[in-house]
């Protein structure tokens, strides 16, 4: 059992390290310039020596990301009740969650710079929570919609009345599938923070460290930036499966 | 609180589903009665519409003809009342609960107070054997466990009628005589009425004071056989081995293939 | 009729998004709200937010003041189909490698267990922060003859976006066939090839639709950017950005390169929709 484990970790880490070290060998071997491909020693030394800059641009984008997170997720999930609730709300609502998740929100960067001010967050928060709305909306209201038959035998056997119902069978049983989309919409959070940046207004996230460092041809900077975001990436979808997997476990998956 | 002697009154009880081709009859012309602390099982063939009967007594479904009372009162009125505990194929456990909040739950939805509950509850759950599982959540448990917490549940309001749809349909042969011989025992402590819906001739026979036989298209009662055997608080897993026992599943399996009524064998009457 | 209830849905919530949008004008006062420094609600004037009828009018006047320049409207479609086609060869290329890739990971266990943890990290990480790293490229590298345009540099990021989703979900749908219909098939000694074509990809159709959709709309998003990071003239993303540079002298104009770009999300996923026209059967079991 433990060497299949292991094996399980073992090949693509393998694949990792062998990719490192091709990647290194390639750029020395061909001797390609930085713009078209820095080595990753290269990136290592200037994340080593920007590492503060590279902390506090996290934070900030991670900050963005987390609020836009939540307030798009609680308005989404507020949204799925009332669809949930009224039909009509519901044909208003669906196809419009469907039409923003294929819209590129990140456009809209600019004109709320505008509205909001450059030398505001909101902005950005407000990208990441409109582009986490639809996931979460779609996720959330399938959800709530899931009563199995037998349940809903049982509630109308006991005469269970409608608030009644959505709380003791409804409600428990859509939790696993908010944090579901809660995951998925994790990611694209922090994708939303990171790219709102580069269509201007606030430069302190990491975002705009990366386009600062391209266009002063720090390119192995501007790698070492992008490590930051994809490690922001990350633990930003470890920290929401890890909560979906406590409450799956909870209700018995 | 008097219970009136009659548990189920059915007269010409009919259901017309409509649908997309048609409209389709799974009950005709149904009378049957069960009187208080009776166990009746229904069987039949798939389509003979016994689990739509269950339902309509369940107040699930309305009946399209006919009159149905159960205890004297609509089915709706009785359902309202918590008049019956029902049981279903699927345990239908809620995943999140524990165990014993499970068996709870028709308790916390008519409004009965924390301590009460639990201690019912945990009464309910000794009853079964389940005593020590309270706090476990229904995915720690086989299927047969699931099965008896459910059965825990339709006991928790103490009702005079209890509604089972193929509540062993799930299980293993073995689990099923084991689940069996439990029910037997505590249908009998509890004194309640029984409608039983199965597939099976040797559980209405093991279980029931009276068969129903039900045939399809339309659904009907074809014929109700009498078992004859000692009272159901008496019958134990030896029964199963018993000469009479196997003489009432072939009466029951001959009015399920359409024989008429055969003669009275020992042990057995037929109506 | 069915058909067109969506459509008239979504126009019914369009008209309703615009009558919030006058309402919140109406409602919010001028300079905005500010709570404790962070502004909340958004400045309601005439500069940050025009009417919703002056933008539209704002359309179909000219560009810009110069002689002879297109109206806005124009220059909105000509970008857009400048960014379509080069998001569309951009998502072309990231579907026949993802495709390529998830068929050699069904093929082979080694490839499978190596390469599946990365691709799901990919989907969990920004990947379209790379995309102002491939600034430099343009004009700087020769492919045998052929020089490396600017939009050559979008289309990659665009197929680097779409590669990832459609490697993800080709995989989980060639997957998908159930132990009893592979064992039917090697029962028949069909080899793995036929096995591939006859039971694997139909199979797969439920699952590759969505992750094709997912691919454009990240496709579109990822050129978007990538035009705004290597500053590609023609494209929605200049656009976004040249009208925004100018908007406090014509608040109108940005909103109408908004428009334009939410149009374009919508058109390519409904151009890839076309793709599962005529898959009716392969869809009995679709996985949204």
């Amino acid at each position: 059992m433990r060497a299949a484990q292991v094996r399980r970790w073992l090949a693509p880490a393998l694949v990792g390290v062998v990719a490192l070290a091709l990647w290194q060998a390639l750029v020395v071997a061909a001797d390609l310039k930085p713009y078209l491909l820095p080595s990753p020693t290269a990136i290592a030394e200037q994340l080593g020596q920007v590492r503060p800059l590279v902390w506090s641009a996290t934070l900030a984008t991670g900050a963005n990301a987390l609020v836009g997170l939540l307030v798009g997720a609680a308005t989404a999930i507020l949204a799925a009740l009332l669809a949930a609730r009224s039909r009509s709300v519901d044909l208003l609502l669906s196809p419009t969650a469907a039409a923003v998740s294929v819209m590129p929100i990140v456009a809209l960067a600019p004109a709320l710079n505008t509205m909001f001010g450059t030398t505001s967050s909101t902005p950005r928060r407000l990208v990441v929570a409109v582009v986490v709305f639809a996931p979460v909306f779609v996720t959330t209201l399938r959800g709530l919609r899931q009563v199995q038959p037998v349940h809903r035998d049982l509630l109308r056997a006991y005469a269970a009345t409608p608030r009644q119902a959505a709380r003791t069978v409804t409600l428990p049983g859509a939790v696993p599938y908010v944090f579901s989309g809660l995951r998925v919409a994790s990611a694209t959070a922090v994708v939303a923070a990171v790219v709102a940046e580069y269509f201007g207004g606030l430069q302190n996230g990491l975002g705009s460290r990366i386009t600062a460092a391209a266009s002063n041809s720090a390119y192995a900077r501007a790698w070492a930036f992008v490590l930051g975001a994809i490690l922001l990436g990350l633990t930003f979808y470890v920290v929401t499966l890890a909560l979906e997997r406590a409450v799956t476990r909870r209700h018995g998956g | 609180m008097s219970t009136p002697a009659t548990a189920i009154d059915a007269r010409g009880v009919g259901k017309v589903f409509a649908s997309r081709t048609g409209t389709v009859t799974a009950l005709e012309d149904v009378d049957l009665t069960v009187a208080a602390g009776e166990f009746v099982s229904l069987i039949g063939p798939s389509g003979c519409g016994k689990s739509t009967l269950l339902r309509l007594v369940a107040d699930l479904d309305e009946p399209t003809s006919g009159e149905l009372l159960v205890f004297g009162k609509a089915p709706r009125a009785a359902r309202e009342a918590g008049d019956y505990g029902i049981a279903f194929q699927q345990a239908g456990l809620l995943p999140w609960r524990t165990v014993q909040a499970n068996v709870e739950l028709p308790l916390e939805l008519h409004g009965v107070g924390r301590r009460a509950r639990a201690l019912r509850a945990a009464d309910l759950l000794a009853l079964v054997g389940l005593a020590e599982f309270a706090d476990a959540f229904p995915h720690q448990l086989s299927g047969g466990m699931q099965q008896r917490v459910a059965i825990a549940r339709a006991l928790a309001e103490q009702p005079s009628l209890l509604l089972m749809d193929e509540p062993f349909g799930a299980l293993d042969e073995m689990t099923r005589e084991r689940m069996q011989t439990e029910l037997v025992r505590i249908s009998a402590s509890s004194g309640a009425a029984v409608l039983f819906v199965t597939h099976s001739i040797p559980e209405a026979v093991f279980l029931s004071d009276r068969v129903v036989v039900m045939s399809p298209r339309p659904g009907r009662i074809s014929g109700i056989v009498d078992v004859d055997l000692p009272g159901t608080a008496d019958r134990s897993d030896g029964l199963r081995e018993d000469a009479a026992f196997f003489a009432a599943v072939t009466a029951v399996r001959e009015v399920l293939h359409g024989a008429p009524a055969p003669v009275a064998a020992r042990g057995v009457d037929v109506r | 009729m069915t058909r067109l209830r969506p459509v008239a849905l979504g126009l019914a919530a369009l008209l309703l998004a615009c009558l919030l949008w006058e309402v919140v004008k109406v409602a919010v006062p001028d300079a905005g709200v500010h709570v404790g420094g962070a502004s909340i609600l958004p400045r309601t004037d005439a500069m940050a937010m025009p009417h919703v009828w002056e933008v539209v009018q704002r359309t179909l006047q000219p560009e810009t003041s110069a002689v002879g320049a297109p109206s806005v409207l124009t220059s909105m479609l000509q970008s857009c189909w400048f960014t379509l086609r080069v998001a569309a060869v951009g998502w072309a290329l990231g579907v026949v490698s993802g495709f390529a890739l998830a068929v050699l990971m069904q093929r082979w266990r080694v490839a499978e267990e190596s390469l599946e943890p990365w691709l799901v990290l990919s989907q969990t990480v920004p990947l379209v922060a790379l995309a102002p790293l491939v600034v430099g490229w343009g004009g700087r590298i020769h492919l045998g003859g052929l020089e490396w345009q600017k939009w050559m540099s979008v289309a990659l990021i665009a197929s680097y976006l779409a590669f990832f989703p459609v490697a993800v979900g080709a995989l989980r749908g060639l997957q998908s066939p159930p132990a009893a219909q592979v064992d039917l098939f090697r029962a028949q000694a069909a080899g793995w090839g036929r096995t591939l074509v006859r039971l694997r990809i139909p199979a797969s159709v439920p699952h590759l639709l969505p992750a094709l959709r997912l691919g454009a709309a990240t496709a579109v998003v990822g050129a978007i950017v990538a035009e705004v990071s290597t500053g590609t003239k023609g494209g929605i993303g200049r656009l976004i950005i040249s009208y925004a540079q100018s908007a406090s002298g014509d608040p109108a104009k940005p909103w109408a390169a908004i428009a334009a770009a939410a149009l374009l999300g919508l058109a390519a996923a409904g151009l890839v929709g076309l793709v599962g026209l005529g898959l009716g059967r392969f869809r009995h079991s679709e996985v949204s």
